[in-house]
């Protein structure tokens, strides 16, 4: 396809894409609607009719199959679903004197019509995407019957499946594994911030629209309030900030301490410091946090020895707390920063420095204008996928603190974390509605702060440059 | 190549630690050198302790006779093998061997099928060209900054209506869980693919294999070290893991090891399983540790490059 005939947007697409452009396909639904003959029209109303006309059976069968189940599916009960999913059902259990027994008569969940729709929603979804890869499909048999005489048989096709597209054989599943357990929860769950599903209404709730955005975003007093979320929201990003670029720079200097020419035992320090990888997290953390207790055997042995009178308050005084969690944070990540940057200093162009020492550069010009810039490059994905790992940081918290101390009466503590947060109005509270609110807060933080980020990252622009 | 880079940074490091002496030692660059040295061994050396002694804590705790968590001397005092026995034969209260069981199995299908999937989805994203690899490579992008937790109640739901949560079925839905999403997680594998010359695939087609032979022929074969490191990664998910195990498993009997490890420290356990946690804890910490010492090698190549140049 020349150049001429794309359209503006697609020239746009090119420009921006460079040797990434891929051509779009010439068997558009758009084309064979309106170039295409009468067998591939009729292909929009009965699937793989196209196909069957050109000898394609197993394709043909197939596509008529897909849309017969689904015309079934929604006869007996997609229907059903999807008009109960407005009103979200109102049926409650009841029990009615019959003959002189009582007998149940089963009340509307309106969890299950909630999730029961949200699955009709996306089959009818993929039901449109069949549609219009039959209707390509019937329309590209046409065309290929028309120029080679006959359309490519099923063996072809399959054939075609391990070579021009293999992308579709290869992707099917994995597509398929992260469409029904992470797309589907999610819309689940972002559908949920706009319910009143809470502990109050658990099985019987309604659509409320924004009205949880309002009691997180109001100061009415709530357990659930503005003040409470800004100030969660500060302590997550700074604990996120410290997180994530105290244990760089430490594990930079920790790196580049063991990577001196002079140091000797290089592997054994290695070594003594991936142990703490090996000990799996949460019982390193819930070693940690039995040591800490009030009477736990940090204190209790600072006590024996007389260095101090009290209990030091790891967990019960805010500020204690949250200078713990980062520490303890230190202890599990740098290990992981030390691996990671000992393979890129061993990478760097040892020429740079003969260069730059030839120049007459101290060691604080290398550090600066050579080594930072190339660790930096390498590892900013990183980074910012450790970023929104520590703002998304459920172990470590929820482990350790547990979100403590808590204020009598605030449904978080000062070290909880959004995400803690989250799953303690969702799992032990059953307020599923402000939980999911929070979780929609959170993507939104992480979304402005990393896309941004990445995008303008030279490993994204320019993913081919070590080839 | 390492030889060269570690006496370039060997500058750095001297440097900074002498930066506040005298101006006549900073001078003398043997004397600067072995202060450097002094310095470095004896900050390695304090870091190190204090990395190990949580480790060998609970190693010298797993042997402690005395199983009550709160006891008057940090290290214990007597030592006895009871903690590992009574583990193995005292099914009573918590069946560990079945914790462990149960953990294994999920641990190696998932650690198989999440090869599959982060192999062929890094393929495609960095060999073949389509109009859809952008948008597939952002929209995964954008899912990774939902909050995992989040989803964690809605998966049970959708596994409920499945009809996995019942007895047995547990096995499944924590395979189903742990392996469906890993296809997301091609990126490493992906930068590893990106470093292999294409020439290598050119070459192959032109010998005629299809871009399926030239994925199983060529690219998997020069991505064994990646291999080792993305099995042991989905080997090791449902040993860590506790979150996900914890909505899933409602009933002891399917309980994963982390979540009876867990179990051990609550209020109801901590007094007679204290000691057993810690044995517990250093069984599974020893495979781990293997597997790690093992992916540490795997790790710094993959970091260094496939093909040396």
């Amino acid at each position: 396809m020349t150049s001429a005939t794309l359209s503006p947007r697609e020239m746009k697409r090119r420009r921006r894409m460079g040797a990434d452009y891929v051509a779009p396909s010439p068997y558009s639904v758009r084309n064979a609607l309106t170039r295409g003959d009468v067998f591939t029209k009729l292909s929009a109303l009965v699937f793989g009719l196209g196909n069957l006309v050109r000898k394609q059976f197993v394709k043909g069968a197939l596509f008529l199959a897909l849309e017969i189940a689904f015309i079934v599916f929604m006869a007996v009960s997609g229907a059903g679903y999807l008009s109960k999913l407005p009103g979200l059902g109102d049926q409650k259990q009841g029990k009615t004197l019959v003959d002189g027994f009582w007998v149940y008569t089963k009340g509307d969940n309106s969890v299950v019509i909630l999730l029961y729709g949200v699955c009709t929603v996306v089959l009818i979804a993929a039901f449109i995407v069949l549609w219009a890869v039959s209707v390509r499909s019937a329309y590209r048999a046409e065309c290929e019957a028309r120029e080679h005489g006959h359309a490519p048989t099923f063996r072809e096709d399959l054939h075609d499946l391990t070579d021009g597209r293999a992308h579709q054989l290869l992707m099917f599943l994995p597509t398929l594994g992260i469409l029904v357990f992470t797309v589907l929860p999610l819309i689940f769950m972002i559908s949920m911030a706009f319910t009143s599903y809470d502990h109050d209404h658990l099985v019987l709730f309604d659509w409320v629209g924004f009205e949880n955005f309002g009691k997180v975003f109001s100061n009415s007093g709530g357990t659930v309030n503005a003040g409470l979320f800004v100030s969660v929201l500060v302590w997550t990003l700074v604990w996120a900030f410290f997180a994530t670029f105290l244990n760089f720079f430490l594990g930079l200097f920790f790196a580049m301490v063991i990577n001196r020419r002079t140091t000797r035992f290089k592997g054994f320090w290695r070594a003594c410091f991936s142990m703490s990888i090996a000990v799996p997290q949460f019982v390193s953390l819930l070693v940690m946090r039995t040591m800490l207790q009030p009477t736990g055997a940090v204190n209790r042995l600072l006590m024996e020895w007389g260095w101090i009178d009290s209990a030091l308050p790891f967990f019960t005084n805010a500020t204690w707390a949250r200078v713990t969690v980062i520490i303890i944070n230190l202890w599990v990540g740098i290990p992981y920063t030390i691996m990671q940057i000992t393979g890129i200093l061993q990478n760097i162009p040892a020429d740079l420095y003969e260069a730059a020492r030839l120049d007459g550069a101290n060691w604080w010009q290398i550090f600066t204008q050579i080594t930072m810039p190339y660790i930096i490059f390498v590892l900013t994905p990183y980074l910012i996928t450790t970023f929104t790992g520590n703002v998304n940081n459920f172990n470590v918290i929820y482990l350790l603190s547990g979100g403590d101390p808590t204020p009598i009466g605030s449904s978080a503590g000062k070290t909880d974390l959004l995400i803690t947060w989250l799953y303690k109005l969702t799992v032990d509270k059953g307020d599923y509605n402000l939980g999911a609110v929070i979780g929609i807060m959170t993507f939104i933080v992480l979304a402005v702060v990393s896309l941004v980020t990445y995008r303008n990252s030279g490993s994204y622009k320019n993913e081919e440059a070590f080839r | 190549m390492s030889k060269h880079s570690e006496t370039a940074v060997t500058d750095d490091a001297t440097g900074g630690m002498v930066k506040a002496e005298s101006h006549g030692l900073m001078h003398d660059s043997r004397k600067r050198r072995i202060l450097g040295d002094v310095l470095a061994h004896l900050f390695l050396a304090v870091m190190a302790v204090i990395w190990l002694i949580p480790i060998v804590w609970v190693f010298a705790e797993s042997f402690n006779k005395n199983t009550a968590p709160y006891t008057k001397t940090f290290f214990p005092t007597e030592f006895s093998l009871d903690n590992y026995i009574a583990l193995f034969t005292d099914k009573s209260v918590l069946d560990f061997p079945k914790m462990f069981a149960n953990t294994f199995i999920v641990a190696c299908f998932t650690c198989v099928i999440s090869i599959a999937f982060v192999l062929s989805v890094a393929y495609c994203m960095s060999r073949l060209r389509f109009r859809t690899r952008r948008t597939f490579m952002n929209v995964v992008l954008i899912l990774g900054m939902f909050p995992g937790i989040m989803a964690v109640s809605a998966i049970y739901f959708i596994l409920k209506a499945m009809g996995l949560t019942g007895d047995g079925m547990t096995i499944l839905a924590l395979i189903l869980v742990y392996s469906a999403g890993t296809g997301a997680g091609f990126y490493v594998m992906k930068g590893y693919m990106d470093t292999i010359p294409t020439s290598l695939d050119e070459a192959a087609l032109l010998d005629g294999c299809t871009r399926l032979q030239v994925f199983t022929k060529i690219i998997v074969p020069i991505c064994k070290p990646m291999i080792v490191y993305q099995a042991i990664i989905g080997f090791l998910t449902p040993w860590l893991d506790f979150v996900m195990a914890k909505v899933i498993c409602r009933t002891q009997s399917n309980y994963t090891v982390a979540l009876g490890l867990w179990l051990m420290l609550q209020k109801e356990y901590i007094q007679n399983w204290y000691a057993r946690f810690a044995a517990a804890a250093v069984l599974i910490s020893i495979p781990i540790a293997i597997l790690f010492i093992v992916m540490q090698r795997f790790y710094q190549e993959s970091m260094a490059g496939s093909v040396k140049g």
